[in-house]
């Protein structure tokens, strides 16, 4: 009767005794992720996302408004700048569009990097009281941004269509950027998050990385401004592949991201697969020092 | 004694020493790679110690071990270990079954989040899934008697209602080996009675528990057996009353282990005993009178001090001060001094208090010790019965509401002056003395 209910925060499966063993002993090794424990606490993973996502709207008084302003604001104010003034180019697209479409995903990856990297410090009292595989901590940040991001992209989505820009087929490729963009924020976050754990003062760090990342990212000007036997260097920043790619599926316009987005891809895999290894490499020692 | 569902073999566990003090800083990290690249592979010179050393033992399916020892001894490290909390530096473990372990009340408790909120985050994070939550919710409410209460944010809840919530769902976490950290020691008396039925109920349903305390009581009441952990190691292990009875009698010997001595360097003074002195009760540190009592203390000097002054704090469980006093300066001649404290009386809620003495000399501090055992204030409770209206006082007042002769007086005596807590615990009061 071991696989009849498994209950979905426990670890340790059925009652039968002896059903269930752990055994603890020095850590070895650096790679020994433990994916199979990671799907057991699922359960685990679905609360702390749902806490973040309550806490975040109960903090702020307008709340959704708030998540709604803040890109649109931004994209306003960049609009009258860079599209009104400096006439920059937007892929034959309006430069509200273009730009907003940029901010979109943006916002989402600069508020989880900034969340990801807390998330272990902020939940060091939970993390010194009890067990769980701690890479749930900066996969539930990455994961609770996403809600902000629906709301922005359903703005979004209108925005666009006011602008009589019609969705084509491209769009069903959005979920694949969209994961390209979890897995750069959990390709740096990851780091982050166990250095913010050892040094009291990574996260001042944070503001600056954010700001120095969006002027290298096509948040506000086109990738294309880039010499073509450059994009490849350009695309080893995830975000450009992220955004030209988000961009090209939400409008349809545009060329197809190339060699940015293969770049791009190459760059988080190996950022995820070595934040995996330095976030498990600590994992054991996290709550001995937070 | 029936299968172990625990085992441990030569468990250790070395820290480095200030670990977490060592600057902490990336920037002074980084600026010392740059001084002398090697010292980041240098790490033989860094100061270490062993919380615990070659912890070796076996709990048996359904028994309920106790784990004592004075602070710093290494128990709270060995069931962070059993936890899984912390990953030990040698030896290894074997623990079959699911383990649930409460370190603290209210783990993953958040402010904002309204109390039903906190029951499934807290389950959540204590190992329940959400069907299970779901199912003891009403009994979890009820158990914490918050019923009116479960859809305020808990940021507007008193101490009390939290402790009682937040152990309603400890409570009702059912794992197969339990793993418990001196959360008894906080909550009014009678919810803390009620827990320990509640924690006898999960012995008796064949559940192995591991408990750590402080409060020797407990110990007795709970434990099938007792490892005395001792800087570290063990000291001793065995039935639950040989075990207690060593320890106490070790602890009003005013046996301070040298191991757990804060600094390493032989002290020129230091604090080594403390006990009620007059009256005497049931134990020399259980105060049982709302009278006039004596508490003496014995202080050790090794060499002569001069102009040495001696500070004395009263915290409770949740460690706010409730009394302080700074004693003047004097000299002391080498050999074992007592300090005596005449108190008139000391009218504190029932429950957990320890006391801090320090004493220091020209130089800075001597010594700074934590008396151990923690005093348990076992008198009647004079207090509300709505956590939300009990104090930290303890005052068996006595009321008394008289008709004056003239009119309007007598209406500012109206029940509208007298607040609903008073009217309470005089009636309490009357029962009481009735």
């Amino acid at each position: 009767m071991v696989t009849s209910n498994p209950t979905v925060a426990a670890p340790l499966g059925s009652s039968a005794s002896g059903a269930f063993t752990v055994r603890i002993a020095p850590p070895r090794g650096w790679f020994a992720l433990h994916l199979r424990e990671l799907w057991d606490y699922r359960g685990l993973l679905y609360f702390f996302v749902w806490r973040d996502v309550k806490v975040r709207y109960k903090q702020t008084a307008i709340g959704i408004l708030w998540v709604v302003l803040q890109p649109l604001l931004t994209m306003l104010v960049a609009t009258l700048f860079f599209g009104r003034l400096a006439k920059m180019s937007s892929n034959g697209l309006p430069y509200s569009v273009f730009c907003f479409a940029g901010v979109v995903p943006w916002t989402y990856f600069s508020t989880s990097l900034l969340n990801v990297t807390n998330v272990v410090v902020e939940n060091q009292r939970v993390i010194t009281k009890v067990y769980f595989p701690r890479l749930i901590l900066p996969v539930s940040a990455a994961l609770s941004g996403l809600v902000d991001f629906s709301i922005g992209f359903v703005v979004l989505f209108i925005y666009t269509l006011v602008f009589g820009i019609h969705p084509t087929f491209a769009i069903l490729f959005i979920p694949l950027f969209l994961l390209l963009a979890i897995l750069t924020v959990l390709g740096v976050g990851l780091w982050l998050s166990a250095l913010n754990a050892l040094y009291r003062d990574v996260r001042y760090l944070i503001p600056f990385l954010i700001q120095f990342w969006t002027l290298a990212s096509p948040v506000y000007y086109s990738s294309q401004l880039v010499p073509q036997r450059y994009r490849w260097l350009y695309g080893l920043n995830p975000m450009a592949g992220v955004i030209d790619g988000f961009r090209w599926a939400l409008t349809g316009r545009g060329p197809a991201p190339g060699s940015i987005l293969i770049a791009s891809v190459a760059m988080v895999l190996v950022a995820v697969l070595g934040g995996l290894a330095f976030f498990n490499y600590m994992e054991g020692s996290i709550a001995d020092r937070v | 004694m029936s299968t172990p569902v625990i085992q441990t073999a030569g468990i250790g566990k070395r820290y480095r020493r200030g670990l977490q003090a060592s600057s902490g800083l990336l920037r002074d990290s980084i600026a010392r790679a740059f001084r002398s690249p090697l010292s980041l592979f240098r790490r033989a010179n860094q100061e270490t110690f062993w919380a615990l050393k070659d912890v070796s033992l076996e709990v048996g399916q359904g028994e309920v071990l106790g784990l004592i020892g004075r602070n710093g001894s290494g128990k709270t490290t060995l069931l962070k270990i059993l936890s899984r909390i912390t990953q030990p530096t040698s030896g290894w473990a074997e623990i079959h079954g699911r383990v649930g372990s409460l370190l603290e009340v209210g783990t993953g408790f958040h402010p904002e989040l309204t109390g039903r909120e906190n029951t499934y985050l807290s389950g959540a994070i204590l190992g329940m899934s959400k069907g299970e939550i779901t199912r003891k919710f009403d009994e979890i409410v009820a158990f914490a008697e918050l019923e009116k209460f479960i859809d305020t944010p808990v940021k507007h809840y008193s101490s009390g209602m939290y402790v009682r919530l937040a152990f309603a769902v400890a409570a009702h976490l059912e794992p197969e080996i339990l793993l418990v950290d001196e959360v008894l020691a906080v909550g009014d008396i009678n919810f803390q009675k009620k827990c320990l039925g509640k924690m006898g109920d999960v012995a008796r349903a064949g559940r192995t528990v591991v408990l750590v305390s402080h409060q020797l009581n407990q110990i007795r009441r709970l434990s099938h057996r007792v490892v005395w952990v001792d800087a570290g190691q063990i000291r001793q292990s065995g039935p639950t009353a040989e075990v207690v009875s060593a320890y106490e009698a070790a602890m009003s010997a005013g046996d301070r282990s040298t191991a757990s001595r804060a600094n390493g360097a032989a002290q020129k003074a230091r604090f080594v005993h403390w006990e009620i002195a007059a009256p005497q009760g049931k134990s020399p540190h259980t105060l049982q009178t709302m009278g006039p009592f004596n508490v003496r203390f014995l202080l050790e000097a090794q060499t002569p001090i001069r102009h040495a002054h001696h500070g004395i704090a009263l915290y409770n469980a949740e460690r706010q001060l409730l009394w302080c006093h700074g004693a003047d300066e004097s000299d002391l001649v080498p050999g074992l001094h007592e300090v005596v404290y005449e108190f008139p009386a000391l009218p504190l809620r029932p429950g957990m208090y320890s006391w801090l003495l320090t004493l220091w000399d020209e130089s800075g501090e001597v010594d700074r010790w934590e008396g151990v055992p923690d005093m348990l204030v076992d008198t009647e409770s004079y207090q509300h019965p709505r956590d939300e209206w009990s104090g930290v006082l303890n005052i068996p007042v006595v009321l008394n509401v008289n008709a004056r002769s003239e009119p309007s007086s007598s209406e500012q005596l109206s029940p509208t002056s007298a607040t609903a807590a008073d009217r309470a615990s005089a009636r309490e009061t009357g029962v009481k003395k009735g």
